[in-house]
């Protein structure tokens, strides 16, 4: 479903070009759940961002169910981020301005596919029925996530990339919010892949991928 | 340690450049709008001064008499052993010059003239052929002229040429003179001057006539000046909060490494002192420049409204320069203090994490209804029961103020409404984060009320006054024609000549009494239908007319109704054993004083002595022109002897357009300091919105949209206040109508509504709204992705 080939990525800083990826190649099928882990630096939220179009590779291929990623313009690489792959960050995911319930249906709106019994039992099974008034600034950071997790499984998408979306969660807080996560990728049917420092969360997951200077070990 | 705490204080502003910009130029604007003012007043003020102590006229007790004063009676006098100097003041209408003539032997000691004392040779040409003493911006004024030479003599005042009598005479073609100056030092055993003359003497009031009368005037600069010195505050307010909230953790880590709080405290202060210098100083030179551009059209409003004179140019006053300095402090100090009022009360172990200084709370917000609230109905009961001048300008500042404090909490129900008519979800975003971003840019949408409301405001007090003006023109100025005579053989001559050529010749005649204590002028009207029918009566006894021409009452003019408490019915003693009732009131605009029209019988009863030199002629409009060529033929009258009526019209509208020039400047002056407010407000929040942005651009809304619905943000903030800005602005012009107008002037004016106007105002506070926006949402929208990405990362 989602194949990436000899992805490069660099950034320039004061002391000159930064390599974060070096040509790295990535699958993952549908359905499927994938880890992946690295020391900070080695480029897995980069690989992310590229996998997700909210970045573009210097060289290198992304292919999503037939379409070539890398050769979208900004507006056809908004367009895959508003209906087919879905962004979880590990903070500040949620538009602050609107309520849980608007936050929830935000994405399936601008997609266009906004389906309400679906909306409903992912809001229940989320345990965000209570909060739907309520403003992201009240609620904690697990209920936060518990949205944002909400919002991207609304379209359901192809595609659910993870940022770390438990690093700022108690081990609990983040068992739950995981489980949620997976649960809510089977059930609609995407493929989910994760990056996390954790090798506990990596462990509960189909496989994990490694990271280390911007190549798959 | 002091240099080391403040440097580290201070590299915030090495950091943020853009606002340590704002900071400077907001209060330099601030600063600049209001010394520039107040160099304006004291310029006048000065040349008001001048003006007044001329011959030492404002020191002088005087003997004058209506029609002037005769060489014979001057003659009389002089023989009698009395010391006393000619005078004769005119103006010279083509040339737009206030004309002096003295006697340089006999007159009060005066500079230019101790000069032509000294030098025999200037002095006989003086005397002579004659040569005109005038300021220098005068004598480069009326370069070309065909006046007589003229000589430089800084002393006079501008717009005044002094020359000697007989000069002034023949160049006035009157053989009258205008008053006659008593010397303080007379020979003893001199017979007292009621028992040898009947001219009557005056004795000058202890403040120039000028300034009393333009007092109202400069208040309302002064309410002006201020106005915009509060709006540009706001920005500095805007910049100083920001500052402060974003150094918070500097000043935890400061305190925590041993700085107390008092050095703290010490070292901000010491801080906004150097800004509020430095912008001080730049308000200086932006004040002296504003002042300067300004000061023409306020010598025109001047000369326009009261026939005073004021020089054109500016002289720099290094008083003026300091009191700038200290406004600056000052307007610092106001705007800081609520930012270190919050320091000094932060706990040491106080949360680091930055939160935007204008995110005002709800707490504040109900705070600020509050004030709002009170200061609305501090404003109502003022503008129902005040009863001053200053009364009237508090209502004023109450009720911008209250308006202004209560602009928020109207912004967030407004937005709550339109939020449940949006549909979709991005215009869902747009009102819910307009919602959220109120408190940030209530400062600045505050400063944008304010501008938009004085400018509709002042905007309708203006247009109802000129559309009030003209009907009252029209009304008032019937005749066809209207001349003023030299002498009463020449008036008697005219009238004869007239009568048989025209509809009617009306004479103009006036008296001048004082009635209860203060100046009026009664005048003489026959019984003519001009009057009847024309005449802007506001209130009359339906005999009115009848009773005029019978002798059996008075009218009176709106200002000594309202003044005097004066109404139908009431009795009136114009002088001792005449007194009349007043049968009816007239709108009597751009007069101070008190005026009456009493019958011309009556009138000439009790006053025969009274010359009438003036008519109003009632003609076929088509024959005034032959009718002008005739009379100037026949009679060699001057210029400004003859006036039609369309020439009168289009005078009076030009004075009153003049009028508000100044106000109009320093309108769009305002609104330029709103706008620049916005701009800062905007420019500071574009940083602060990352967290807002960035997730809807994550979702997948496109930068072009999300620029297209910051753009729509901001317009719709701009559009709501311009709409609560408009009743505002209404309220403002009827306090300056009703309440200011009345205390000032003594006469009140019908309100007129002006909604195109208002339209055009908020197309250009939409487009002035967008300018604004434009810069922070392109900076918004181009950043690279990579930066909105770290609005996510774990680092923040």
């Amino acid at each position: 479903m989602l194949s990436a080939r000899d992805l490069t990525k660099s950034f320039s800083t004061s002391e000159g070009p930064l390599q974060v990826l070096r040509g790295i190649s990535v699958d993952v099928t549908s359905g499927e759940s994938v880890a992946l882990t690295g020391e900070s630096g080695s480029g897995k939220s980069t690989l992310l961002h590229l996998l997700g179009c909210l970045d573009a590779p210097d060289s290198g291929t992304i292919t999503l169910k037939g379409t070539a990623l890398q050769d979208l313009d900004e507006a056809g690489r908004a367009m895959v981020r508003r209906s087919r792959v879905s962004v979880i960050f590990q903070q500040l995911n949620l538009i602050p301005s609107l309520t849980v319930a608007q936050n929830l249906d935000f994405q399936a709106r601008l997609a266009g596919v906004l389906d309400r019994d679906w909306q409903h039992e992912l809001a229940d099974r989320l345990g965000l029925t209570p909060l739907l008034a309520r403003y992201p600034e009240q609620l904690s950071g697990g209920q936060q996530q518990r949205v944002a997790i909400g919002r991207s499984l609304a379209i359901r998408p192809e595609l659910v990339l993870a940022d770390e979306p438990t690093g700022n969660l108690d081990e609990a807080t983040a068992d739950t919010v995981l489980d949620l996560l997976i649960e809510g990728t089977a059930r609609s049917g995407s493929a989910l892949l994760m990056v996390t420092h954790s090798p506990r969360l990596a462990a509960r997951l189909d496989r994990t991928l490694h990271l280390q200077d911007g190549l798959v070990q | 340690m002091n240099a080391v705490a403040f440097q580290a204080l201070w590299s915030h502003w090495r950091r943020h450049k853009v606002q340590l910009a704002t900071l400077v130029l907001g209060l330099a604007l601030a600063t600049a709008l209001w010394s520039g003012v107040q160099a304006i007043n004291a310029e006048a003020r000065k040349s008001y001064d001048r003006a007044a102590g001329v011959l030492g006229q404002d020191q002088l007790d005087r003997l004058e008499a209506p029609g002037g004063v005769t060489l014979s009676q001057y003659i009389a006098l002089r023989r009698a052993g009395w010391d006393i100097s000619p005078v004769v003041e005119g103006r010279l209408s083509g040339d737009d010059l206030r004309l002096l003539g003295v006697d340089p032997l006999s007159a009060p000691p005066q500079p230019a003239l101790t000069a032509l004392a000294g030098d025999s040779a200037a002095l006989a040409t003086f005397l002579g052929d004659g040569f005109l003493l005038v300021a220098p911006e005068t004598a480069a004024r009326l370069q070309g002229s065909d006046l007589p030479p003229r000589r430089i003599a800084a002393d006079v005042p501008p717009g005044t040429a002094i020359t000697d009598i007989g000069t002034a005479l023949r160049l006035l073609r009157t053989d009258r003179l205008s008053h006659l100056l008593i010397r303080r030092q007379q020979a003893m055993g001199l017979t007292p001057l009621d028992q040898i003359t009947d001219l009557k003497r005056v004795t000058p009031t202890d403040q120039s006539s000028l300034a009393q009368l333009t007092d109202s005037f400069h208040l309302n600069l002064t309410a002006f000046g201020l106005l915009s010195f509060a709006v540009g505050l706001f920005i500095v307010q805007s910049a100083i909060g920001l500052a402060f909230e974003q150094r918070r953790a500097a000043f935890r880590t400061l305190r925590a490494l041993g700085i107390s709080l008092r050095r703290l405290m010490a070292l901000l202060a010491v801080e906004l002192g150097v800004i509020a210098l430095v912008s001080g100083a730049a308000g200086i030179l932006l004040g002296y420049i504003i002042a300067a551009a300004l000061l023409p059209g306020v010598a025109g409003t001047l000369r326009g409204l009261y026939g005073a004179e004021v020089t054109g140019t500016l002289s720099f006053d290094p008083l003026w320069a300091l009191s700038a300095l200290g406004i600056a402090l000052l307007g610092a100090a106001a705007a800081g203090a609520q930012a270190l009022w919050r320091v000094a009360r932060m706990p040491l172990l106080a949360p680091a994490q930055p939160r935007a200084w204008a995110m005002a709370s709800g707490r504040m917000i109900r705070m600020q209804t509050g004030a709002a609230i009170a200061l609305l109905l501090l404003s109502g009961l003022l503008a129902l029961w005040g009863d001053s001048l200053m009364a009237g300008f508090a209502c004023l500042a109450a009720l911008l103020i209250g308006a202004a404090l209560a602009l928020p909490v109207l912004l967030l129900v407004l937005l709550r409404l339109a939020g449940r008519f949006t549909r979709g979800p991005l215009s869902e975003w747009l009102v819910a984060d307009a919602r959220q971003q109120v408190p940030a840019l209530s400062l600045a949408l505050m400063a944008l009320l304010l501008a938009l409301a004085a400018n509709v405001g002042v905007g309708t007090m203006v247009g109802s006054f000129r559309a009030t003006f003209v009907g009252w023109l029209d009304q008032r100025l019937a005749s066809e024609l209207y001349i003023t005579t030299r002498t009463p053989a020449e008036a008697e001559a005219i009238r004869t000549y007239l009568t048989p050529r025209t509809d009617a010749v009306l004479p103009i005649w006036s008296v001048a009494i004082t009635l209860r204590g203060a100046p009026a002028q009664v005048y003489g009207v026959a019984d003519d239908p001009t009057y009847r029918d024309h005449w802007p009566l506001l209130q009359a006894q339906p005999d009115a007319w009848d009773r005029l021409a019978q002798g059996d009452g008075v009218l009176i003019n709106e200002q000594m109704a309202r003044r005097d408490e004066l109404s139908l019915g009431d009795p009136l003693t114009l002088s001792e054993g005449w007194q009349l009732p007043v049968v009816g009131v007239y709108s009597d605009y751009g007069n101070p004083q008190a005026q009456l029209i009493a019958g011309t019988d009556a009138l000439a009863t009790h006053y025969p002595d009274q010359l009438v030199l003036r008519f109003a002629v009632r003609a076929d409009a088509a024959q005034v022109p032959a009718l002008i060529t005739d009379l100037t033929a026949c009679f060699d009258l001057p210029d400004d002897a003859l006036r039609n009526q369309a020439e009168i019209k289009a005078l009076s509208l030009d004075i009153f357009d003049q009028t508000f020039l100044v106000s109009g400047a320093l309108n769009v002056l305002t609104l330029g300091v709103a706008g620049f407010a916005m701009l800062t407000s905007l420019l500071t929040l574009s940083s602060l919105r990352l967290p807002q942005v960035a997730p809807v651009w994550a979702l997948g809304v496109a930068p072009r949209q999300i620029a297209l619905a910051e753009l729509a943000r901001t317009a719709l903030l701009a559009t709501l206040t311009w709409a609560l800005a408009v009743p505002v602005g209404l309220a403002l012009a009827w306090v300056l109508l009703a309440v200011v107008n009345v205390q000032a002037f003594g006469w009140r004016l019908p309100m007129q509504l002006f909604p195109g106007g208002w339209l055009w105002l908020g197309l250009w506070a939409l487009v002035a709204a967008l300018l604004a926006s434009a810069w922070p949402v392109w900076r918004l929208v181009t950043l690279p992705g990579g930066q909105l990405l770290r609005v996510f990362a774990n680092d923040r």
